[in-house]
């Protein structure tokens, strides 16, 4: 399949930054089954992008923009040509053995109810990729998948599970906080999806590695192993590792804490200056 | 238990040849001046401003800790002895870390269990094929010892993060050369004075880049930290700038510093600050303390960190365990210092020993620091040693134990006179691309409660000036 | 040198001169409100001290309206409440976490001054004060504002710390200075009715001592006290080290001096240097014939505008 993806991310600084920096999880590779034909990153205001590979083997993009400045616009653009592998990777870029993907994160921490489901799965299954799969079932019937909303980051496992809702990149946590609690490594992906008839749009899942087998993907929102209509970009331990677009307006921000910090007393001296004006 | 080792008087009531001058002094100087010096000693403390803040106390958010005036020696024999097995282990951290974060032979020899690396929260993937400058992880290390006999000496501990305290050696000795240069005057003590130069050559060692001049700074977490004054202290003695994270900014992966005449580019970053709030880009990104960015710039070799990022994957309580295999792997060569040996609780047959004797042993936690979460048994009551019972079948691979040592004493000034008080020592290691530096001595933490073995700040330890007699 | 160190430098001045001038307005109060009835009574000089001080809107909602002013809220207001972010109280914690914060820039000496302080305000009650503890608290922080100036002028280098340390306490004094004339300024004004009146001698005595300059006004004016003489005191006469034009005259010369060891100047040094102008080349008589509470308040707005542009110039 030949699928095209124009992806646009905004970030508005209020009030202006001074200096902001952001880096990028923005550009997939090729591997078995994605070859990607065509792919540019046009970055707004014009600043340089300094590439590096992230201790996953992403591709980050890293740069830096002088101030005062508003709004950042990335747009990532590009042609990719994509085949069915049934949702088994090959020849990706691989850093880690997959015993790494067994590290719990602040947004995979595991609470009861989610061991409790996973060792549900466990005592229906044995086989890893029987209980991977019972996972998906589990996660996908106990949820709801939610529309993600601008802004919003994903929230940790045990919080998802317990609203019984969560966006994709939420769902994914469930599972892989259950799948790493069976001792099953299991990571976030990040990319980009084609679904009937709508062009490509962002989303997260799920891979766990299968011995003999390798990684493989796991859409919890849609209860499908990911098919040729997905494009991979990023892998990492959870949502925040593969976000897209991460920054800081720095001086902004810092600002906040510091004057946070003397906010009474130097209120304190602009109150003096109001109260010599009322008098005139 | 026996009566431990006492660095000044053996057991047949005779005074080791180090102490002789000091015992003698001792008794010649009545109690009462001793506690009126103290007293100064303290009043001293506090003008200056020395002092530390204690998690979880309210209001106790500026501590004294307290200043013992009698001094601890170590002849230059036993010095010599130590500082080769300092540097040896130092050495062998360095490797071990560059190891982990590279080609994991450890891993594959079986050295070390693969768990203790990927599950280890220190351990940071981000550092993985990341070359750092010199190939030098730890510049700046802590090594805890204690010592049960004239003859054994420990490692207890090692910190190869953060360690803090160095700004206590040297105001302890600020303090005794003013309180009692009479003392100086009958022992050659070897100078510690020159640690913040050494410190400097070391971090004008880093360079990322080879520049001639270097700009150096301190990153602390800013006036809240408990070490706030070691690090503004530290900053002084350097002649360096003391950061925060709010000062710099990252540009085309270079770090700069707001300064009144613009921004000023930072070579070598001393950071006082963990892993976690370096960058809020990389780790925690409601980290305020950190510099966005610096991790990138980091990566880009623009930058030196000191210590690097990730060390901490070597110094927690599982790893020590095999710090005598880790030794041997890298250097081929047998430990200097022996380990306590220890019972890692995550081995079953280990765990159940530990459950059998939980009256004997000291438990602690694997991540644990300044002495919080540990169980000293044979200083605790049938509930707690039940309460921790539970606490390590829950969890025990977050346990190990080691036997009650002996930990030596020295005379230390109390309330009703000269007593002998358990003690500890930490020296500290500075690895720079030149050479290693080791200034003679290091921290003498001293529990002053009676027959406590817990030398923490935090749990009411004090401090000790430490001489290193020059033969 | 960092700008968070340029930045606390200047604000721990600053507040260390604010101590010192709430200080005196307590002080100058408590003398005024024990002055016979006859003389002076009828005002309430404790409401005076609250209007001076700059802190009405907090005073309003603490205690209510500022009619209701006696001694025992006033000072408690003034001296000690944590809830009054410019009390000496508070200026004394700002100042020392300030100072805390640039230990290495300060010398051993100032940073002693302040922790010290710092140390002994704590040993001090809260309220219901008597007179004497009053006096012994108000002399307390005067004493730690002449120490601290002493310890920097006799112990810093002469670099760009010491210069923005100087920055502050001039453009904080200017301030307190203005302030206290703009409060005061009807009694300065010639076509009152009473002019010469005991009352108004009080008042224009109490303008003087305030900033410690009764003595000076007979030794420069040779005159009685007059409210034009005063005016010119404070306002115009640079051997007065609390006028305004000295005030200006130092700030100035700080301003240039940085401006010379960076080897550039900016918007800071232009508005200070023509805010001097206007104190060189006015006569106090023009001050009075546009208008002096107008004159005060453009300076007033001036030196708040300076202030700003130091921050964007060099704190931040």
């Amino acid at each position: 399949m030949r699928v095209r993806v124009r992806h646009e991310i905004t970030h508005r600084f209020e009030p202006a930054a001074r200096h902001a920096i952001a880096t990028l999880r923005l550009t997939p590779r090729s591997h078995v089954g994605q070859h990607i034909l065509r792919w540019t990153l046009d970055v707004s205001p014009d600043c340089r992008l300094m590439p590096e590979e992230d201790a996953f083997g992403n591709t980050v993009h890293t740069f830096s923009v002088g101030g005062p400045v508003e709004t950042i616009t990335v747009i990532a653009e590009g042609d990719v040509d994509t085949q069915d592998t049934t949702g088994v990777i090959a020849g990706s870029a691989e850093r880690f053995p997959p015993s790494l993907f067994l590290r719990q994160t602040d947004m995979t921490q595991p609470d009861a109810a989610i061991m409790k489901l996973a060792d549900a799965v466990a005592t229906k299954a044995t086989t890893p990729l029987d209980r991977l799969h019972g996972l998906m079932v589990a996660v996908h019937e106990g949820t709801t998948e939610t529309a993600p909303e601008a802004d919003a980051t994903a929230i940790a496992a045990g919080k998802a599970l317990a609203a019984g809702e969560g966006t994709a990149a939420s769902l994914t946590h469930v599972f892989i906080s259950a799948a790493r609690h069976l001792k099953l490594p299991a990571r976030q992906v990040s990319g980009y999806a084609v679904m009937a008839d709508v062009p490509a749009a962002f989303r997260e899942w799920a891979e766990a590695h299968v011995p003999g087998i390798g990684w493989v993907g796991f859409d919890c929102g849609k209860n499908v192993c990911p098919s040729d209509g997905y494009v991979r970009l990023a892998v990492g331990l959870d949502s925040l590792a593969v976000a897209p677009m991460l920054s800081t307006g720095s001086r902004a921000e810092n600002t906040a804490v510091a004057r946070d910090f003397f906010q009474s007393p130097k209120s304190g001296q602009s109150q003096q200056q109001g109260q010599g004006q009322r008098q005139e | 238990m026996a009566r431990a080792f006492d660095e000044m008087s053996s057991d047949d009531g005779s005074v080791r040849k180090a102490y002789e001058t000091l015992s003698r002094w001792l008794t010649s100087v009545p109690h009462d001046v001793l506690d009126h010096r103290r007293k100064e000693a303290e009043y001293i403390f506090r003008r200056i401003g020395i002092t530390f803040a204690v998690y979880g106390e309210q209001n106790a958010q500026e501590r004294l800790i307290p200043f013992d005036i009698v001094p601890r020696i170590i002849t230059s024999d036993e010095w010599t002895r130590l500082a080769k097995g300092l540097e040896q282990r130092v050495k062998a951290l360095n490797l071990y870390i560059k190891d982990v974060y590279s080609k994991r032979e450890v891993l594959r020899a079986g050295i070390v269990p693969e768990e203790l690396v990927y599950q280890n929260p220190a351990f940071r993937p981000e550092m993985n094929g990341q070359s750092v400058p010199h190939d030098l992880y730890v510049h700046i290390a802590g090594i805890d010892i204690v010592r049960t006999d004239p003859n054994s000496f420990y490692v207890l501990e090692d910190n190869a993060r953060t360690p803090s305290g160095v700004s206590y050696m040297l105001e302890n000795r600020e303090i005794m050369l003013r309180l009692f240069p009479e003392l100086f005057s009958m022992h050659r003590v070897a100078p510690v004075e020159n640690y913040a130069d050494d410190l400097l050559a070391t971090l004008r060692s880093l360079s990322p880049n080879g520049a001639h001049e270097p700009n150096v700074a301190i990153l602390t977490p800013g006036i809240y930290n408990s070490a706030y004054y070691e690090h503004s202290f530290l900053a002084d003695k350097l002649g360096v700038d003391l950061v925060e994270g709010r000062d710099l900014f990252v540009e085309d992966n270079v770090v700069y510093m707001r300064t009144t005449e613009g921004p000023k580019r930072l070579d070598v970053i001393y950071r006082r600050l963990d892993d976690d709030f370096l960058d809020p880009l990389a780790f925690r990104p409601d980290s305020v303390l950190g510099v966005p960015g610096l991790m990138s710039a980091y990566k880009a070799g623009n930058v030196t960190l000191t210590n690097a990022v990730g060390t901490g994957v070597a110094d927690d309580k599982a790893v020590y365990s095999y710090m005598p295999e880790i030794i041997k792997f890298y250097l081929g060569e047998e430990p200097l210092l022996a380990n306590v040996p220890t019972w890692r609780c995550r081995e079953p047959d280990h765990l159940k020993y530990v459950l059998e004797h939980l009256g004997e042993l000291v438990v602690k936690e694997v991540h644990g620091s300044g002495g919080y979460g540990m169980l000293v048994g044979p200083k605790s009551d049938k509930a707690q040693i039940e309460a921790f019972r539970a606490k390590l079948k829950h969890d025990p691979a977050n346990f190990i134990a080691q036997p009650t040592l002996a930990l030596s004493t020295c005379p230390t000034l109390v309330d009703e006179g000269v007593a002998p008080r358990h003690v500890d020592l930490r020296p500290f290691i500075l690895s720079g691309s030149d050479k290693v530096r080791i200034v003679p001595g290091g921290l003498t933490r001293v529990a002053m409660k009676e027959g406590s073995l817990v030398v923490n700040s935090s749990q009411g330890g004090g401090t000790k000036d430490t001489w290193v007699l020059d033969a | 040198m960092l700008s968070r160190t340029a930045d606390n430098l200047y604000w721990l001045s600053r507040y260390v001169e604010r101590a010192d001038c709430l200080a005196r307005i307590l002080d100058v109060a408590q003398r005024l409100s024990h002055t016979p009835v006859t003389y002076g009574g009828s005002t309430n000089e404790w409401s005076s001290a609250v209007l001076t001080a700059g802190c009405v809107e907090g005073f309003v909602a603490r205690h209510g309206p500022v009619e209701n002013a006696t001694e025992e809220n006033v000072v408690s207001f003034i001296a000690f409440d944590p809830e009054n972010p410019s009390s000496i109280r508070n200026s004394f914690e700002v100042a020392r976490t300030n100072a805390r914060s640039v230990r290495t820039a300060l010398t051993s000496e100032m940073w002693d001054v302040i922790n010290s302080a710092w140390i002994e305000l704590r040993a001090f009650p809260d309220k219901a004060m008597t007179r004497e503890e009053l006096s012994r608290f108000l002399a307390f922080v005067k004493e730690t504002s002449l120490r601290f100036d002493g310890a920097t002028f006799r112990t810093m280098l002469r670099n760009d710390a010491y210069w923005f340390s100087r920055v502050g306490a001039h453009v904080e004094r200017a301030d307190n200075t203005a302030r206290i004339l703009d409060v005061k300024y009807h009694v300065l004004l010639p076509e009152k009715e009473h002019v010469g009146g005991p009352l108004d001698y009080f008042q224009w005595a109490s303008i003087l001592r305030s900033v410690s300059a009764l003595t000076a006004f007979h030794w420069v004016y040779r005159d009685s006290v007059k409210p034009w003489l005063v005016a010119d005191l404070l306002i115009l006469n640079r051997q007065m080290p609390r006028s305004l034009a000295a005030c200006y005259d130092n700030l100035s010369r700080s301003l240039d001096d940085i401006a010379a060891a960076y080897g550039r100047q900016g918007p800071a040094q232009r508005l200070a240097r023509s805010t001097l102008a206007k104190l060189s080349n006015q006569s106090i008589d023009e001050i009075f014939q546009a208008g002096l509470h107008e004159f005060i308040s453009d300076f007033i707005g001036d030196n708040y505008k300076l202030g700003n542009e130091i921050v964007e110039q060099y704190l931040t």
